[in-house]
């Protein structure tokens, strides 16, 4: 007799489609979970960080005398101790460990110290002595390519054109813009920190808080000079993420002190630090025409987008290829010229957040699509539907979208949710029936009413999901199957980085679907097992997600196997004390570059699609804004846990609205004026409206179990649809995000 | 500089502490409880949040030497043995825990409104938690958590009565 795989495995509770509780939730709730800040080690000593106070400026000399005399200080280190090479990077190698000759940003790491106290450690580094010769930063990104070189390749860190059809078709209707997106940070609460351990061998251990393992443990090992395998990392506990970890920040910084010193150094930033010590969203400039003809139908679209990178490259190529691919957002257009640029400059160096490159494009593009109805005389929604893409669009780089691509229904959906009743009614806190917290400004009592408009605003965008461009992106699983104590049970290994987002519950849901046992562990994740991939680009219940169920029927064929021949399903009977152990590492399809003169080419692996309606009530003397309501519909493809894509789509939808009203990293000549949270604002719970979430799932056929990437789209279409909101309030153009309350009163 | 202070029940000493320690690093550096966290370090996030003497405060502004011969109840002390406090548990059922490190801080501001107030409106709730940011999960099912926790602790109080 033999038994398909099938048949072996029993159905049990917490797999896939249910929403079971996080593997990690008890000891979350408990403050029993290691972070990466609160890992302690026998004898550890402090790192500290040096950074330079200006935006570019030539290093003429470093003293550290004074710092070494400092009691209790084992290690001060510059350059001259970063034993391999000096430069890292996720795409370019330009970034140094520690600088040289030349600072680019305000926060550049300089020097770092060892000490027995954070605090001696601080102290000591205040008496580093550093002479610099300040220079004239490059601080615009529209001129940054012909102004003084940075780089020894100049300013420019890629172009990406897309051409299509013609641009010169005729439209009735025409509808330009220029719009602005402010620097916002990730602001995930977590700070930047790792413990790095020397090791007997020669090699490190470092306890880390990142988004990647093999990508950080590649950079560090090529700075520290060594073989791979001596510089092992493990993941401790991350307080988020958001992209702002998936470069360098304290990594290779703690290692050489550890290594210098022959001690456990622990690096730990405190928030203002963290706000230097990792890469923002690219600030962007994006300049747009849309012709349409007389019924709505867009004929034409042209863009130019400039994005800037900041000091270092980061992930900037990638940023503008998503801009200009994404450029036009989820609409069928067919003659198009598009032009976006990433720029290096001395403003703090930008990378990845959430929806990158998508994100920017989005506010340009929504934006023109409610000039265009207003020009049309046209329902906003309904000129969205009109040009709404579909499966079987073509995308502005040719690619065919081929599996669903419900933009219209996500559109509908939004609107036909009924509206919230009129502003500041419910409760009865403040006076004659109204609730002063729900109006804005909330119990600060700036308004009881009067003067306050009401607005309603929609938007929906489009994301790639995995990595692009003819990347070898992929994931590397390890299941283990075995009877424990009398019972089946499995055992899940990977190294992909939870984050928070709830990828260890993901793995044990798949597991416990497939091989139907419901006892599954999540190793820790580390380097001792293949390349995970990044925890980014709304990849990995796509990716590791694949490689676990891959995983698992590997190990279902050897199952199938022992049972050849054998009259029993029974997990325990058949496998006895037989261990089935299967690594496999798994990948997407493929992907192609882009053309570089035309942007053609099948360059991404899926789209994900949202739609936002924002319901605003605005002050329109003071300007300030609250917003009401934020309803949003996504399609998923496949809720593999649908408590956690909501809670998702919730999160990503509220850091659109802090983009939208409140978040901005400020700078002026290259210098960042607000690296707190006093004065780095992010939505607290008096911000954040009520939230109603509607959830298609169109399974993908090219994706395990039909899913479609979540993290980012809701991020991509919440701000352009708060902004709207305020629009339709105020008759105000907006064209500029945060939106500020002096743009609303024009003070 | 030596603290004495009650932590969770017990009596605790800190030896040779600096001047202007804050009472968020002596929990976390040198008494071994570091479920209270260290977002901001400038009383603007809330995840630091204890009690001191009964009432929620941020540990971070709070000097080492102000718990001196005080009572400090952190998030470690919320749940008795293996049994969660039901504020705890609902934060795990309700799906308000995403990365966790806002949830420390939260979970000790819920659990004090929920012992104040025990039906507390949506408004009340958004105010008692004003002061705790969460990066991660947009507040909806942090406010289905304490909702949730509220009908726990008073279906447990009907039940103990
Ligand atoms: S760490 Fe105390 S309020 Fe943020
Ligand atoms: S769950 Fe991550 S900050 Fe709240």
């Amino acid at each position: 007799m033999s038994l398909t795989p099938a048949e072996l495995t029993s159905s049990v509770s917490g797999g896939i489609g249910s929403s079971p509780q996080r593997p990690d939730g008890n000891l979350k709730v408990r403050g029993e979970y290691a972070y990466a800040s609160d890992l302690w080690h026998e004898d550890m000593i402090w790192g500290a960080t040096l950074r330079s106070p200006h935006p570019y400026a030539k290093i003429l000399s470093i003293d550290l005398t004074e710092a070494l005399k400092v009691p209790g200080v084992y290690a001060v280190l510059t350059h001259q101790d970063v034993p391999g090479r000096n430069l890292y990077g996720l795409e370019h190698k330009d970034q140094p460990v520690l600088a040289e000759d030349v600072v680019r940003y305000q926060g550049e790491p300089v020097a770092l110290v060892g000490a027995d106290h954070p605090e001696t450690a601080l102290r000591a580094m205040k008496r580093i002595k550093v002479e610099y010769e300040v220079l004239t930063p490059v601080v615009d990104m529209e001129t940054a390519i012909d102004d003084t070189p940075l780089h020894p390749g100049g300013n420019l860190v890629r172009h990406v054109p897309i051409r299509r059809g013609d641009v010169s078709a005729k439209a009735d209707v025409v509808v330009t813009g220029r719009y602005e997106v402010g620097m916002q940070d990730q602001a995930f609460l977590g700070p930047e920190s790792g413990l790095a351990v020397p090791a007997e061998d020669g090699g490190v251990d470092l306890y880390i808080a990142t988004q990647w393992l093999h990508v950080d443990q590649k950079q560090i090992a090529s700075a520290l000079g060594m073989p791979l395998p001596k510089v092992r990392l493990t993941l401790s506990g991350v307080g988020g993420a958001f992209g702002g970890r998936e470069d360098l920040s304290m990594q290779v910084h703690a290692c050489l002190l550890a290594l210098h010193t022959g001690k456990p150094t622990k690096m730990v930033y405190n928030r203002e630090e963290s706000f230097y010590g990792h890469v923002h969203r690219h600030p962007a400039v994006l300049y747009y025409e849309h012709g349409a003809d007389h019924t709505g139908k867009l004929v034409y679209v042209k863009a130019k987008i400039y994005l800037d990178g900041g000091a270092y490259a980061s992930s900037t190529s990638a940023v503008v290829a998503n801009a200009a691919t994404l450029g036009i957002g989820p609409y069928e257009v067919h003659n198009l010229s598009i032009d976006a640029w990433g720029v290096y400059t001395n403003n703090p160096p930008c990378g990845a957040m959430r929806g990158f490159g998508a994100v920017q494009a989005a506010f340009a593009y929504e934006s023109q699509m409610d000039k265009l109805a207003e020009a049309l005389g046209m329902d906003p929604v309904d000129v969205r539907i009109m040009n709404a893409m579909t499966e079987g669009t073509l995308m502005p780089t040719g690619q065919v979208v081929d599996s669903a691509a419900p933009v219209a229904q996500l559109l509908k959906l939004v609107k036909d949710k009924p509206l919230p009743p009129p502003s500041g009614s419910v409760g009865s806190a403040g006076s004659a029936g109204v609730d002063l917290r729900n109006l804005p400004g909330g119990v600060s009592n700036t308004t009881h009413g009067e003067g306050v408009v009401r607005g309603v605003g929609y938007a929906v965008g489009i994301k790639n999901i995995c990595f692009s461009e003819g990347y070898d992106d992929y994931s590397t699983a390890r299941v283990r199957l075995q009877v424990i104590n009398g019972e089946p049970a499995a055992l899940a290994h990977t190294a992909a980085c939870e984050v928070g987002q709830g990828l260890v519950t993901i793995m044990q849901q798949i597991v416990r679907s497939e091989l139907g046992v419901e006892r599954v562990t999540i190793l820790p994740m580390d380097t001792s097992i293949g390349n995970g991939g990044s925890t980014s680009a709304s990849r990995q219940t796509y990716v590791t997600g694949g490689a676990v169920r891959a995983a698992c029927l590997a190990v279902k064929d050897k199952l199938a196997k022992l049972a050849a021949g054998r009259s029993t399903t029974d997990l325990v009977e058949l496998l006895g004390d037989q261990v089935i152990d299967e690594t496999v590492e798994w990948r997407h399809r493929a992907t192609e570059p882009l053309d570089p003169v035309t942007g053609q080419g099948n360059a991404h692996v899926q789209y994900g699609f949202a739609a936002h309606r924002a319901v605003v009530d605005v002050d329109i003397e003071l300007g300030v804004v609250k917003v009401v309501e934020l309803d949003c519909a996504q399609d998923v493809g496949k809720a593999l846990n649908p408590q956690a894509v909501i809670g998702q789509i919730q999160g990503g939808s509220a850091q659109g609205l802090g983009l939208a009203v409140m978040e901005e990293i400020q700078t002026a000549g290259g210098k960042v004026r607000n690296p707190s949270f006093t004065d780095y604002l992010i939505p607290t719970v008096l911000d954040m409206p009520p939230m109603s979430i509607d959830v298609l799932e169109l399974a993908d056929p090219n994706a395990p179990y039909g899913v479609r990437g979540v993290g980012e789209p809701p991020t991509i279409s919440s701000t352009p649809a708060i902004v709207a909101a305020i629009r339709n309030a105020t008759g105000l153009a907006l064209t500029r995000v945060p939106v500020r309350p002096e743009h609303i009163t024009n003070t | 500089m030596r603290v004495n202070v009650t932590v969770n029940g017990e009596q605790r000493q800190a030896d040779d502490v600096w001047e202007g320690e804050s009472l968020l690093y002596v929990l976390r550096e040198r008494l071994g409880l570091p479920g209270s966290k260290n977002a901001c370090e400038q009383g603007e996030c809330g995840s630091c949040t204890v009690y001191l003497d009964d009432v929620p405060v941020c540990s971070c502004l709070v000097a080492a030497g102000q718990a001196q011969d005080r009572e400090v109840r952190t998030v470690e002390g919320l749940a008795e043995g293996d049994a969660l406090d039901p504020v705890q548990e609902a934060f795990v059922e309700a799906g308000a825990v995403q990365c966790g490190f806002c949830t420390p801080g939260l979970v000790v501001a819920a659990h004090d409104l929920v012992n104040r107030v025990p039906d507390p409106s949506d408004p009340e709730i958004r105010e008692a938690l004003a002061g705790n940011l969460c990066r991660c999960t947009g507040y909806e099912k942090i406010l289905d958590a304490v909702r949730l926790a509220a009908r726990k602790k008073s279906a447990q109080q009907k039940s103990a009565r």
